[in-house]
């Protein structure tokens, strides 16, 4: 690959994704693209990129996008967020929502569905407490492949021990061979959308509760802004906003506040929290519609596998 | 430092095993069977244990079950680690007192995960 196809390369992905690569970054897209030319026959990264160039080759492109921002993710990831959820968000939105008894849940990165399912598990678990809610989790993401296999709900016996109790393993989900499907309940619970993050998202209507986790720390800077600016006009005054352990609204923005002692947890702050009535209280849309811009968010950052032993 | 018991009767997988948990800040102690596990623990019970299943002289469901009857026996965090990987079995190990249950193959991540889940981490 020559210094030229990698910028194209990085030029390409930011503006299809928003992905940031910096200079140092090659590695990533040989270890990425590679089996994505073998796919399509080609022998080389320089033959892929040379194939992007030509007319109506949509679908590569689009392999190419996925393929860089495809990464794993696991169940009850970081742990922290979930305890967040059960004892801060849901406790206080069962207090907030008790008239209307309703609340939207938006996972804007949900890869394959441990993110959307954890949170489904949760409220399995409050599910005493919740008679007669309508609780909705919408599940976006970029990439039609881990959407389907979100759909699906069948992973693998890795993907199952990382972060699920072995508990929720026997209580939510049915084993089949060498792989583990999560109960037609908990996926009936979550909804899948494809969405690009640097599309409007807007006609996704209102959120209570936005996991917005790893993923804004592939983006630049104004990116990040536009898009944390754009979330925060989809949340009522009182709503929540998850972000990944690694990154953060401080010096970026004022459209969020942390909150105290919660780390990764935010509300909106300042003009935004003023601006923006409690839920029960706007007059905008509470709507599901459905989203009209195709593409979705980027997955959750690489966990990388260690040794693997064999009996 | 807290301390863990490998418990299994491969001595490729205790060596793995020590060198995970010792990454992860334990003290490891080695037994190749629910026997000497039990020899060990009765000299001083430790704080977790990785037990395998099938084990020549004891298994690891026996040396579980006895375990817990030992004065003391209720404290350590047990957490099988075996190929018996089907609902059936996890079920019976969970039901005679293990805490959590990884089937092997396994790597670091999810040992890891595993003991943060028992609250070892």
């Amino acid at each position: 690959m020559t210094p030229n196809e990698y910028d194209y390369l990085r030029g390409y992905l930011k503006q299809q994704s928003g992905l940031v690569l910096t200079a140092e970054k090659q590695y990533l897209i040989e270890s990425r693209l590679l089996p994505v030319a073998r796919k399509a026959g080609l022998a080389s990264i320089s033959a892929l990129v040379a194939k992007m160039k030509e007319p109506g080759q949509s679908r590569i492109c689009e392999a190419v996008v996925e393929a860089m921002t495809t990464n794993e993710s696991f169940f009850f990831r970081d742990k922290t967020p979930f305890e967040h959820f059960v004892d801060t968000m849901l406790p206080k939105m069962l207090e907030a929502r008790a008239r209307e008894r309703r609340l939207r849940i938006w996972c804007a990165a949900a890869s394959t569905g441990q993110e959307p399912y954890s949170l489904a598990m949760c409220l399995k678990e409050a599910e005493a407490k919740l008679a007669g809610w309508r609780i909705e989790i919408i599940g976006t993401d970029l990439s039609n492949e881990v959407l389907d296999k979100a759909r699906a709900g069948v992973y693998s016996q890795f993907e199952v021990q990382r972060g699920l109790p072995i508990n929720h393993l026997l209580k939510y989900f049915t084993q089949n061979g060498d792989t583990w499907q999560i109960s037609s309940t908990l996926r009936s619970m979550v909804q899948y959308r494809k969405l690009n993050l640097l599309e409007n998202f807007s006609t996704l209507g209102q959120f209570d509760i936005v996991f917005c986790r790893n993923v804004l720390i592939y983006f630049d800077n104004p990116t990040k802004v536009d898009i944390l600016g754009r979330i925060s006009k989809m949340m009522p005054a009182d709503g929540f906003l998850v972000l990944g352990a690694a990154e953060t609204v401080v010096g970026l923005t004022d459209a969020f506040k942390p909150m105290t002692e919660k780390r990764g947890l935010y509300q909106l702050g300042g003009a935004a929290a003023a601006a923006t009535p409690p839920r029960g209280l706007a007059t905008g849309t509470l709507g599901t519609t459905a989203p009209t811009g195709a593409a979705g968010a980027l997955r959750p950052a690489i966990a990388p596998r260690l040794s693997v032993v064999r009996p | 430092m807290k301390n863990c018991l490998v418990v299994d009767d491969s001595s490729v997988i205790r060596k793995v095993a020590r060198r995970i948990l010792e990454d992860l800040s334990f003290e490891i102690a080695e037994a190749e069977d629910g026997m000497k596990a039990l020899e060990a623990c009765r000299k001083g019970m430790p704080e977790a244990i990785l037990l395998d299943w099938n084990m020549p002289v004891m298994d690891g469901l026996e040396f579980l079950a006895q375990l817990r009857r030992e004065p003391g026996g209720e404290k350590p965090k047990v957490v099988f680690c075996t190929t018996e990987n089907d609902v059936a079995h996890i079920a019976k190990a969970m039901r005679a007192g293990a805490d959590e249950y990884i089937m092997k193959p396994f790597d670091r991540e999810i040992v890891e995960a595993k003991f943060a889940e028992v609250g070892l981490i």
